[in-house]
């Protein structure tokens, strides 16, 4: 007698949101790239469609950052020089370049203006062809200010902006609505906000297919299992159906990582139990992002090509099915 | 989609709805379609009444004017099942078969049409010698039905069991056994059947008729009620539905839960 396999049959799956424009679309990158889309749990193909991979998205600042010395190595030839770097992380094999403009935080000496940030992001979309993402200072009224320049200048790319937030919004929203763009909505590991941002986020006239949610996550011994629960919720959410639980995750890996001091701290600080800071730290900010992916995680912001390099490896074996 | 609301207005019991197949005349029964697909209807119950003369040709000219303005799933109501198949024949989108009860020719009849359509059906948990009283009777009818439908290939979740609920000033001692019977079928297959009722006939006569419906309503939802056929235009009966779906943790609490509820 043929034994029938039970399966979940899931009502609903993740939206999925494209990142970028090329020439056809009416912008300039080379290529777009794909988020979410699964109709099954991170990685079980055999119960339901994982039609994209989760995306790699590098970070780099508008100025120099102020990351542990082993960075040094890798970004100190083009850290000063913004379009140089993205030019770099692109060649590294960047699917997304993820821009944090700290340069107008208004808490540093000569902070960057709305329009000089704006410039940087022009630069950059002239110089290279990877979808972008743009997160502001995070100071609110600066983000508000900063990314509607942004908004502005790189009209048509459908870049990426954030992060909105509960308390603060309806200006990034208002960008994003302008110059065709998604929106990154964040919540401070708090899944009931999130939802409730995201009703208030389509209420403004948000598209869904521009929605990206930021639940953001610990790293690795800081919190993770309780990132990791928070996101198992949300796409069980969208699974059953719950359309405003549906949009696509991202994870903040590397800078998440990379504050803990199991990654930065030398050997001569840590011990020799601990093994050289540079392969620790490295194995550090991986374990955060294959465990985020595991929990559900549709793009990965990376900040060691290495760890990134690992993580791609990684995903490549997860990607293939497991579907019978 | 944690509890499936199913719109019992359109129904030719209805004086303007029973009016308005009498004279074929389309526009309350879109009316309806559209206010009851507005406040959060996963199906619209369509059941031509007592004023029809050819119920076939009237329940397939109701299914086409709803269809007309909006695409919400339907319920095919009727005893008739030429006029269920004439509706299933025409439905857009996979439609519910209400009802057929715990007898052979019917089911015979029946479970076929909906594997044949890809339909979903109210199961009644009787046969001819009528509604039982006990919990275990309800149960044992209920596995019975569970059992044809892995006969003719539906899964359990394809049947919508209902208990059959009566009137509480006719017949109170019903409403606990009914109780009792929910908590059983739900444990009955994995995965459970779908468990739904006719809400309204609880309060049946009764001066307290939404109290009734809504405190029966989120009762039945502790021990596994995830559907009914109800005023879905009753706003507090929806907003009790609505929150008893999100303390039993099926949806994440938001502070909009109760409007997003009503969103399909």
């Amino acid at each position: 007698m043929p034994v029938d396999i039970l399966k979940e049959k899931y009502t609903g799956k993740v939206q999925e949101v494209v990142l970028g424009a090329t020439k056809e679309e009416g912008g300039t990158r080379a290529y777009t790239v794909k988020l979410g889309g699964s109709s099954t749990l991170p990685f079980l193909q055999f119960e339901g469609e994982i039609p994209n991979r989760p995306v790699i998205a590098y970070e780099m600042w508008d100025i120099k950052p102020d990351w542990p010395d082993c960075f040094e190595e890798v970004y100190g030839d083009v850290w000063n020089d913004p379009v140089a770097w993205a030019k770099k992380i692109e060649e590294l094999g960047a699917d997304v370049i993820y821009l944090k403009l700290k340069g107008a935080d208004p808490e540093l000496d000569n902070s960057k203006t709305p329009d000089e940030c704006a410039k940087v992001v022009k630069a950059i979309l002239e110089n290279t062809g990877a979808p972008l993402m743009v997160e502001g200072p995070g100071n609110p009224e600066k983000d508000n200010d900063v990314l509607q320049a942004v908004g502005e200048a790189a009209a048509g790319e459908n870049i990426a902006l954030g992060v909105a937030e509960k308390d603060n919004y309806r200006s990034i929203a208002a960008a994003c609505m302008m110059g065709k763009h998604c929106i990154v909505g964040r919540s401070p590991v708090d899944i009931n906000i999130l939802k409730q941002l995201n009703i208030m986020l389509t209420e403004m006239g948000v598209s869904p297919e521009k929605i990206i949610n930021d639940p953001l996550t610990g790293g690795l011994g800081y919190g993770i299992e309780y990132s990791y629960s928070i996101m198992e919720r949300a796409r069980w959410g969208a699974l059953i159906g719950d359309k405003m639980m549906a949009f696509p995750v991202v994870c903040l890996a590397g800078p998440e990582a990379w504050r803990a001091k199991e990654a930065f701290a030398p050997v001569e600080e840590a011990g020799p139990g601990w093994g050289e800071q540079k392969p620790r730290g490295i194995m550090w900010e991986a374990m955060t992002a294959a465990a985020l992916l595991q929990a559900g995680g549709d793009l990965v912001l990376m900040r060691h090509p290495e760890a990134a390099k690992l993580v791609k490896k990684h995903l490549e074996g997860l990607m293939v099915s497991n579907a019978y | 989609m944690a509890f499936y609301m199913i719109g019992e207005r359109i129904n030719g019991m209805f004086k303007d709805i029973g009016e308005a197949v009498a004279k074929f005349d389309p526009k309350p029964i879109q009316e309806w379609a559209i206010k009851q697909t507005q406040a959060g209807a996963a199906y619209l119950d369509v059941n031509v009444g007592p004023t029809a003369t050819d119920r076939v040709k009237s329940m397939r000219w109701m299914v086409e004017v709803i269809q007309e303005v909006c695409d919400t799933p339907i319920a095919l109501d009727s005893t008739n099942y030429d006029a269920i198949e004439a509706g299933l024949e025409i439905c857009k989108k996979p439609a519910l078969i209400n009802s057929c009860p715990c007898e052979r020719p019917k089911i015979e009849r029946v479970f076929p049409m909906a594997k044949k359509y890809g339909a979903k059906i109210v199961a009644l948990t009787m046969d001819k010698s009528g509604i039982p009283k006990s919990a275990d009777m309800r149960v044992a009818f209920a596995m019975e039905l569970l059992a044809a439908a892995d006969e003719f290939g539906l899964a359990p979740d394809d049947l919508f069991i209902d208990p059959l609920i009566l009137p509480c000033n006719v017949a109170q001692d019903h409403a606990p056994e009914v109780l009792e019977a929910l908590r059983q079928i739900k444990g009955l297959s994995d995965p459970p059947p779908h468990l739904t009722l006719g809400l309204s006939n609880v309060s049946q006569g009764t001066p307290h008729r939404p109290l009734i419906n809504r405190t029966y309503c989120v009762m039945a939802m502790t021990v596994g009620l995830d559907s009914a056929i109800m005023d879905v235009n009753d706003d507090e009966l929806v907003d009790a539905i609505a929150t008893a779906d999100m303390l039993l943790n099926k949806a994440i609490y938001c502070d909009s839960y109760a409007k997003v509820f009503r969103q399909r």
